[in-house]
């Protein structure tokens, strides 16, 4: 098949000296007087935000991108779309390309909704006769019928995000470019998102999804590439990729983990977690972690500043990346004391673990008091759950069963006739 | 280059809506609406009035001065918010350009078009005051809507730099007030044309906008006469401006997005 996307030895550097760059006149000029005594240093150290990437995707189809935060996957996506340009190498995209970056671009508050749909379609890249002919579908995917002459500084910003993505799910291009845009909206919003996700695949359209939302990933994406330090590491069938992807997050191991050397972690870091431990609720570290046992994770941290009502928060995923349920102190109601210790551990104690046999994968957040983040670990650890042969029965339960294990009981009463008559 | 043209009138829609935006959101939210395109050049003209008429006795080749001074204000007023408007333009929509790629000229270029709704606006209030003061609009008043391209191309041309500048200098934005009010007094505006010693005028000519003012103000009071040799130098400069606003802001178009 003809190839939509083609991407030969591209590379894309940026100076790391952006940061400090001259924003003034004044600031460049002191520069040029720096310079014979100390040398440029903003011209020196550059780093590698794409380096020789090549991929080719065939029309048609849909590709997942994955990799950590700042492994280039979103350069990746801005370079394709023309947005910035490449250091050096070669890439062609066939058709008509839309960018997905984010949804709303270029929303103006003051407009109505109506009049934001024309400005945002627009610049998505639709004709005007076009949003003319799908005014109607657009405003009834976004479910703000009501509010449509309305200026969008009065609408919510989960309004404000349906109206987006209702433009966004409209567009017809041939090749599609997304970044990240499900991270947000609620649940149900997420599911509407992804079966227009799902929709866009049927059209026979070319898309390239980026996500840390595997499971996304993995439903709509037959194929994935894997971004690691600006590299193509891994490009292959989505599962496979994946898994590769997630096995490369936590070094196993059962026995503690030491966390103060993770790489790409997020949060401001005034506390940080240093370490985690599996034991048992007799206080005895774990070596096997089976179904319906009892776990105790012990989370170690270290504070360099005071923090003030710091949240923890635990989240199990399963080897393909599906959240299966989130723990916070938070939502616990638990009150951290204000005057905590330095260093120090918590423990998160569960008491009977639902989890099939198999692997899994812990993210940790450290949160404070609306959106401040301390500390980030996403998939930080794994832990292998071991079949056990929890009803006696000698047959066991194992992973092939699913995910989550809910201990269970069966009557078989009613399908013998003397039950009826004891009854009676 | 026929590339970029191709380009541009590919996206001819983006353009409009983006005029269109500018446009619509100019006075949202505020009392007085559209009235402030009139407002402030006629305000500028009172005061120009009172001062350098009255107190200082201004000379203005025989034409009520008021009207005078408010036939340059109209094109001046255009010109000087096209430029801060367009310099700005580019880091104020940062979020666009970052996020979606089209020709990037297309911001730039919508701020300067949709000054052009204040320009008709504060231009009707001129026939007002030529009916008031008894002045017979000739034949020659057509010629605004022609001189209009060469302010574009200027206030386009001029815009571009800024806004290119802008986005990596942000010493742009203090500048432009400052730009702005030298150029001001370095125009015909206040003063006509004709009390520059001869030997200065061809210098001044270099100013692509005193051409231009000195056109605007002859095509609308019948029996003055355009000085061919000054108008032709304001349209090469404005012609060389536009072009090398072009080029400069090709030249770095790329790297926008990164250095933003």
């Amino acid at each position: 098949m003809a190839s939509a996307i083609n991407v030969d030895q591209v590379s894309k550097s940026y100076k790391i000296g952006h940061l400090h760059r001259a924003t003034t006149i004044r600031e460049a000029l002191v520069n040029v007087a720096k310079r014979p005594f100390v040398g440029d240093a903003n011209t020196k150290e550059s780093i590698w935000a794409l380096k020789d990437v090549n991929m080719s995707v065939a029309s048609g189809e849909v590709v997942g991108i994955v990799g950590r935060n700042g492994a280039g996957k979103s350069t990746l996506l801005k370079v394709l779309s023309k947005i910035t340009y490449p250091t050096s190498g070669t890439m062609n995209v066939v058709g008509r390309v839309a960018s997905l970056l984010e949804v709303g671009t270029g929303f103006h508050s003051e407009l109505t909704g109506r009049e934001n749909i024309y400005l945002n379609g627009s610049i998505m890249g639709m004709r005007r006769r076009e949003i003319n002919a799908k005014l109607d579908a657009i405003i009834d995917f976004g479910g703000v019928a009501k509010f449509i002459d309305t200026p969008i500084k009065r609408y919510s910003s989960g309004m404000r995000l349906r109206l987006g993505f209702a433009v966004a799910a409209h567009l017809d291009p041939d090749v599609l470019l997304v970044d990240e845009v499900l991270a947000v909206g609620d649940v149900e919003f997420q599911k509407k998102c992804l079966d227009a996700m799902d929709n866009l695949h049927s059209g026979g359209r070319t898309v390239l999804f980026v996500s840390h939302n595997l499971a996304a990933v993995e439903n709509l994406c037959p194929r994935c590439v894997w971004i690691d330090n600006g590299k193509v590491r891994m490009d292959g069938e989505a599962k496979e990729v994946i898994k590769s992807y997630l096995s490369t997050f936590a070094g196993a191991g059962k026995q503690g983990m030491d966390l103060r050397n993770v790489s790409g972690r997020g949060g401001s870091g005034e506390i940080r977690f240093t370490s985690l431990e599996f034991f048992g609720l007799d206080d005895q570290p774990l070596k096997v972690i089976r179904s319906g046992d009892n776990l105790v994770l012990r989370l170690h941290y270290r504070s360099e500043a005071p923090v003030r009502n710091p949240r923890f928060g635990v989240q199990i995923h399963s080897d393909l990346g599906t959240k299966i349920t989130s723990f916070s102190t938070w939502a616990a109601g638990v009150e951290i004391p204000d005057a905590i210790e330095k260093e120090g551990h918590i423990d998160l104690v569960i008491d009977f673990l639902n989890l099939m046999p198999g692997r899994y994968y812990l993210s940790l957040s450290l949160k404070g008091v609306g959106s401040t983040a301390y500390d980030v670990l996403d998939h930080c650890a794994t832990f292998d759950v071991e079949a056990t042969d929890f009803y006696g029965s000698g047959k066991g339960i194992d992973g092939r069963l699913g995910i989550i294990f809910l201990p269970c009981r069966w009557k078989t009463q009613g399908m013998l006739a003397t039950a009826d008559e004891e009854a009676k | 280059m026929s590339e970029y043209l191709g380009e541009i009138w590919q996206y001819r829609e983006l353009f409009y809506f983006l005029i269109w935006r500018d446009v619509k959101v100019r006075y949202k939210q505020t009392i007085l609406g559209a009235a402030w395109a009139v407002i402030q050049p006629f305000c500028t003209m009172v005061v120009f009035t009172l001062f350098f008429r009255k107190m200082a006795n201004m000379p203005s080749d025989g034409i009520p001065y008021p009207i005078f001074t408010y036939s340059a204000l109209i094109p001046w007023t255009y010109l000087s918010q096209a430029i801060t408007n367009s310099g700005n333009s580019l880091v104020a929509s940062s979020n666009l350009f970052t996020k979606v790629y089209f020709p990037r000229v297309a911001i730039p270029a919508s701020s300067a078009f949709s000054g052009l709704v204040d320009f008709a606006i504060a231009g009707s209030v001129l026939l007002v005051m030529m009916v008031y003061y008894d002045f017979a609009p000739s034949w020659s008043l057509l010629m605004w809507p022609v001189l209009l391209v060469p302010l574009v191309m200027l206030a386009l041309g001029v815009g571009m730099i800024f806004a290119a500048l802008n986005v990596k200098y942000r010493d742009v934005r203090y500048a432009l007030p400052f730009v702005t009010q030298i150029w001001l007094f370095t125009t015909p505006i206040i003063y006509p044309t004709s009390i520059i010693p001869e030997r200065f005028r061809t210098l001044l000519a270099l100013n692509p906008l005193v051409g231009l003012i000195d056109a605007f103000r002859a095509s609308l009071f019948t029996g003055r006469v355009l000085d061919w040799q000054l108008f032709t130098i304001s349209i090469v400069m404005t012609t060389v401006i536009f072009v090398a606003g072009n080029i400069y802001f090709r030249k770095v178009e790329r790297v926008f997005a990164d250095i933003v």
